[in-house]
């Protein structure tokens, strides 16, 4: 056997690249990072329940500082946005595209993926609303990263009610809190840009079919994930 | 059959312009190139911060050549000063590990061989992969930014111990820290979007019949790094956003008076850490595998034995970062448990040698450079892999901990084995990457004359740190009981710059060889695997319609060869047939 | 010049020592093995014209051999290891009978404080010495490391002992030292640009000059 040979049996037919795993390389991509984010808030999520048991004293008690019932509302709007990437989903494999039907008195009855990713995008951008809304409120009242700020209202609260505030604590709470749901509220956004760009782009050129709609089943997988996060750490940082 | 057809390849693209082509390229061979040629950069620059170092190891409190050329921040009429000092010692470790080693080994070669060596024409996400190349220049350059603003570059070693990292008034430097935290972020991105792209890639792009177990050990190696690299960086750069914010917004990770904790920073920069040196060795040893084959013309011994060290070194990777941290005051019953993680992980390695040996034995050796520097990797690795089992066993741990000896340690690791893998990896592809041969005359004195100066280097470090000589100390002549090593200080300093020259007889072969080297023939190496199938250099695009894999990649000197000792993976002999027809990538879900 | 570990002046020396040298033989076995394997393959089996290499793809029983006889080896390695490790580090290794000592650092200083004539610390005639701790000879000791501000490692080379120092934690490293005399504490943890000059010294005496010494500084009070 010569080299020749080995060149010359390149020659034959074309055979298509091996499929390899069977999904698709952007959503096989999508899975992959998916891994490595799990990683990065394993390292945030790990680090706060490691300082918050090692601490030298207890933290403030749930309500004490963060309004739970308007982070509550957020995260009900998340879970809709949830629902509703489901929807836009389940609409484009059905090839239900449109927002209006054409069948008159049924307006929005089963939907389309134009309605339902417009949906999500409302309720992503939504959350971030309410997040900075939140942000702003408590760095007002003087919680910030560093802890409670001096001479503001709740470093008062909290000379009055150590316990409650956990006064000996507030600077690793602030620290926590404010890096851990900036972070998710950072992935957030770039959800939204993401989907406001495939919105434009794809979705209301129509360039989605039930033969291929990768980007929507990508960018979903993406989207069930954050909102998966921010319920962890809903329940870790505000109700328990 | 004595005409050599050659195959069609995607020569016939449309014309792109200069920037598409050289600059913003897509092309894994173009980035892969780009990648070498910026850390060959950072290799240059670690190894010049190296020689300061060692001329104040060397010559304490003397002018050092050209020292006066400094600004006043880093020397008093010359002579380095100790807060200089710490900054090459840090700057020195970072360049070395996150933009020369890593970026060498994935950054070039899982760029340039993955797709090549698969069968594809291209990664999964051809635009990510430009991107994973700026983003890690980005970073180097907020790296090399460090040495340009006030106060000086980051302070506290590369594994930036918090709290002298957290607190700029403990370590003298505030934008330096700054900039460390910023640029080990980006740099960590450009990571995790690579490594995503070459795990797609080897998933779901190999060619027809290119099975797992067909795949050559050098891509076995990029890919379970690629994994490691994939699920370790985030967590580095989670924990240098939170350094980052300690710095810069006042927040308390790291902080003990206000209840952060200073292990915290050690256990997520270890977690990380250590699957990171098994980044910085895996793929070295993949490729050094690929050519000790070629070089002994022999299959590799025990082939599936060598995929599973490497995936078992990948997986007791993720539980061994304690022993960084035997004396740090962590918990001693901890100790003991990543003690025995520690040790069982030289299994794998060992395994790996001694196949290597076996590879050898019984083989008809050709030593060319690669071959040369593949030995000498071997040789080198298995010290650097022992003197590893002192610092594994605990209370031995205690004396040499945080002394010379684990300097020589990991020099003997990342210079002796990840650094000759790649002095052995350049020259090997080469050819495939500029379609030229580097000079061989050149390439065995640099070998010889580095394996010499490189051993008068770092093993005296050995008895050096055995005796007890501390890491990064500016001045080893305060101590009375390090005053008699001083004779030792300074012949590894003089060693060190003989290493250092030598090193310019690379570079000049490098550079020399781009414009003059010898024509590359497709095969030069006679060599089995699926790049060699292409000319010199591969073209943009690499293959037209994927290749036909018919066996693995080290059939060499098979009986059913015949005359040649080698046995390509996509010639078709007689009795072969064509690997089962693939189905069409899928190009939406099935439903 | 120094081409072997210190002078051994401390309970662990016999042990450590004996473990590293015990290392360096199982480890220079397993090098002269590789070593020479290279050097005598590469010299025998070198390329010659019309020679083929035998065609083989490995061999099972050699590689169990390969993998075993290491595996055997290293976890041996680990048990002894860790018998050593309990009696050094172990929670409750330190002797009962054991001078307590306190050792604060901060940048770039030793604070060492005695327990007094009364040998109790945290009384009132407890007293700090800057950079110089004294210990009896054959006495075990346990200082109590506290660091004011970053991680520093304090290390005494001649009785093999290391152990950092981290802020917001008080840790108990102990040692009896075995032979009198002037030793070196060395700081073997990056802790700012003073590093290298975190110098302090220790002193080994007789029982009778400890005591000495201890009633000279108690009655010079404090420095």
């Amino acid at each position: 056997m010569t080299h020749a040979t080995a060149t010359a049996s390149l020659m034959h037919p074309p055979v298509p690249a091996e499929p390899g795993s069977g999904v698709y390389s952007n959503k096989l991509g999508m899975w992959i990072f998916l891994a490595s984010d799990v990683m990065f808030f394993t390292a945030l999520i790990g680090s706060y329940i490691i300082l918050r048991f090692g601490a030298p004293g207890e933290w403030a008690k749930p309500n004490a500082v963060l309004n739970v019932p308007l982070t509550a509302f957020n995260t009900f709007l998340l879970i809709c946005s949830s629902v509703s990437m489901v929807k836009a989903y389940a609409a484009i494999v059905d090839g239900k595209k449109y927002f209006l039907r054409a069948v008159p008195g049924k307006l929005l009855r089963d939907g389309g993926l134009k309605f339902w990713m417009l949906v999500t995008i409302i309720c992503g951008a939504a959350f971030v609303g309410v997040q900075v809304i939140e942000y702003i409120k408590l760095v007002t009242e003087g919680f910030t990263p560093a802890g409670f700020r001096e001479g503001s209202v709740l470093a008062e609260h909290a000379a009055g009610d150590p316990v409650k505030f956990g006064a000996t604590v507030a600077g690793l709470y602030g620290s926590s809190f404010f890096t851990m749901t900036g972070f998710h509220g950072f992935h957030v956004t770039c959800g939204v840009i993401s989907m406001l760009y495939l919105y434009f782009t794809k979705v209301l050129p129509e360039k989605y079919s039930p033969q291929d709609y990768r980007g929507i089943e990508v960018i979903g997988l993406y989207w069930h994930f954050v909102d998966l996060v921010w319920i962890i750490l809903f329940t870790i940082v505000y109700l328990i | 059959m004595t005409a050599v057809a050659h195959p069609k390849t995607h020569e016939s693209h449309e014309p792109m312009s200069f920037w598409r082509k050289y600059i913003f390229s897509t092309d894994h061979k173009i980035i892969g190139i780009q990648f070498l040629f910026v850390s060959l950069f950072f290799l240059l620059l670690g190894g010049v911060l190296a020689m300061q170092i060692r001329w104040q190891l060397g010559f304490p409190n003397t002018a050092m050549p050209l020292g006066t050329m400094l600004p006043e921040a880093m020397t008093s009429s010359g002579v380095i000063l100790p807060e200089y000092y710490i900054q090459l010692v840090t700057m020195h470790g970072t360049f070395m590990v996150f933009f020369a080693i890593m970026p060498l080994l994935m950054g070039v070669y899982a760029n340039f061989l993955i797709p090549l060596k698969i069968g594809t024409h291209d990664m999964a996400f051809p635009r990510i992969n430009m991107w994973s190349f700026w983003l890690a220049l980005l970073a180097g350059l907020i790296m090399v930014a460090g040495f340009f603003v006030p106060d000086g570059a980051a302070r506290a070693g590369w594994t930036m111990y918090a709290p002298l990292s957290a607190r700029p008034d403990l370590s003298g430097a505030t934008y330096g820290q700054m900039l460390w935290s910023v640029s080990i972020v980006v740099l960590g991105l450009s990571s995790v979007m690579g490594s995503v792209n070459y795990i797609t890639t080897v998933i779901n792009h190999r060619a027809p019949g290119m099975t797992w177990f067909r795949m050559p050990l050098s891509v076995w190696a990029l890919f379970i790094t690629a994994i490691l690299a994939v699920l370790a960086l985030p967590v580095l750069q989670g924990a240098a956003i939170m350094l980052l914010f300690d710095q810069t917004i006042g927040t308390h990770f790291f902080d003990p008076i206000a209840g952060g904790q200073a292990l915290l920073w050690q256990h997520l920069f270890w977690f990380f850490g250590h699957p990171e040196v098994y980044i910085l060795i895996l793929p070295a040893m993949g490729m050094v595998s690929d050519i000790i084959a070629n070089g002994s013309r022999k299959p590799i011994f025990g082939y599936h034995s060598m995929v599973f060290a490497i995936v078992g070194i990948a997986f007791l990777g993720w539980i061994v970062w304690g022993h960084h941290m035997f004396m740090s005051g962590m918990n001693p019953t901890l100790g003991s448990t990543f003690m025995v993680s520690t040790l069982l992980i030289s299994v794998p390695s060992a395994i790996k040698v001694f196949n290597w040996l076996g590879t050898m034995w019984r083989g008809n050796i050709k030593f060319t450079v690669p071959m040369l520097n593949a030995v000498g990797f071997v040789s080198m690795f298995t010290i650097g892999g022992l003197s590893g089992v002192f610092m594994a066993a605990t209370p031995v741990d205690m004396h040499i901990h945080d002394t010379y000896f684990i300097v020589a340690h990991l020099h003997y690791v990342l210079f002796g084995g990840s650094l000759f893998a790649l002095f052995a990896a350049i020259p090997y592809w080469y050819p495939k990457m500029f379609g030229r041969m580097m000079s061989e005359a050149i390439g065995k004195w640099h070998f010889w004359l580095t394996f010499v100066t490189y051993n008068m280097v770092f093993f005296p470090m050995h008895i050096l740190g055995m005796a007890g000589h501390m890491r990064r100390i500016y001045d080893p002549t305060v101590y009375d009981f390090l005053k008699g090593l001083q004779p030792m200080n300074k012949f590894i300093t003089l060693s060190a710059f003989a290493l250092f020259a030598v090193q310019v007889l690379f570079l000049f072969n490098f550079l020399w060889s781009l414009k003059r080297g010898k024509k590359a023939e497709q095969n030069p190496w006679q060599d089995n695997g699926l790049e060699w199938s292409l000319p010199s250099p591969a073209p943009h695009g690499n293959w037209e319609r994927a290749p036909n894999v018919y066996r693995g990649p080290y059939e060499f000197s098979a009986p059913e060869a015949g005359n040649a000792d080698f046995l390509p993976q996509h010639v078709k002999l007689p009795t072969d047939r064509d690997p089962a027809a693939a189905t069409a990538p899928p190009s939406a879900p099935a439903h | 010049m120094h081409w072997w570990l210190p002078e051994a002046a401390s309970t662990f020396a016999g042990p450590i020592d004996g473990l590293f040298l015990a290392i360096l033989i199982i480890t220079g076995i397993a090098l002269v093995i590789v070593e020479v394997g290279l050097v005598w393959f590469s010299v025998k089996y070198r390329a010659r014209p019309g020679r083929k290499a035998f065609y083989t793809h490995g061999s099972t029983r050699a590689e169990v051999i390969w993998t075993a006889i290491p595996a055997v080896t290293v976890v041996a390695l680990g048990i002894v290891s860790n018998h050593y490790w309990v009696q050094i580090k172990g929670r409750n290794s330190v002797p009962p009978n054991a001078y307590s000592i306190g050792v604060h650092v901060k940048q770039f200083e030793w604070q060492i404080t005695y327990p007094g004539p009364d040998g109790q610390l945290g009384t009132g005639d407890d007293f700090t010495v800057r950079n110089q701790l004294h210990v009896t000879v054959n006495q075990p000791v346990v200082v109590h490391l506290t660091s004011e501000d970053v991680i520093h490692s304090f290390y005494v080379p001649q009785f093999r002992i290391k152990q950092d120092a981290v802020p917001g934690m008080t840790i108990n490293a102990w040692f009896q030292a075995t032979k009198t005399g002037e030793y070196e504490i060395g700081c073997a943890e990056l802790c700012g640009m003073g590093h290298y000059k975190m110098r302090a010294r220790v002193f080994v005496h007789t029982p009778e000059e400890f005591t000495a010494w201890m009633a000279q500084q108690a009655a010079g009070g404090s420095e």
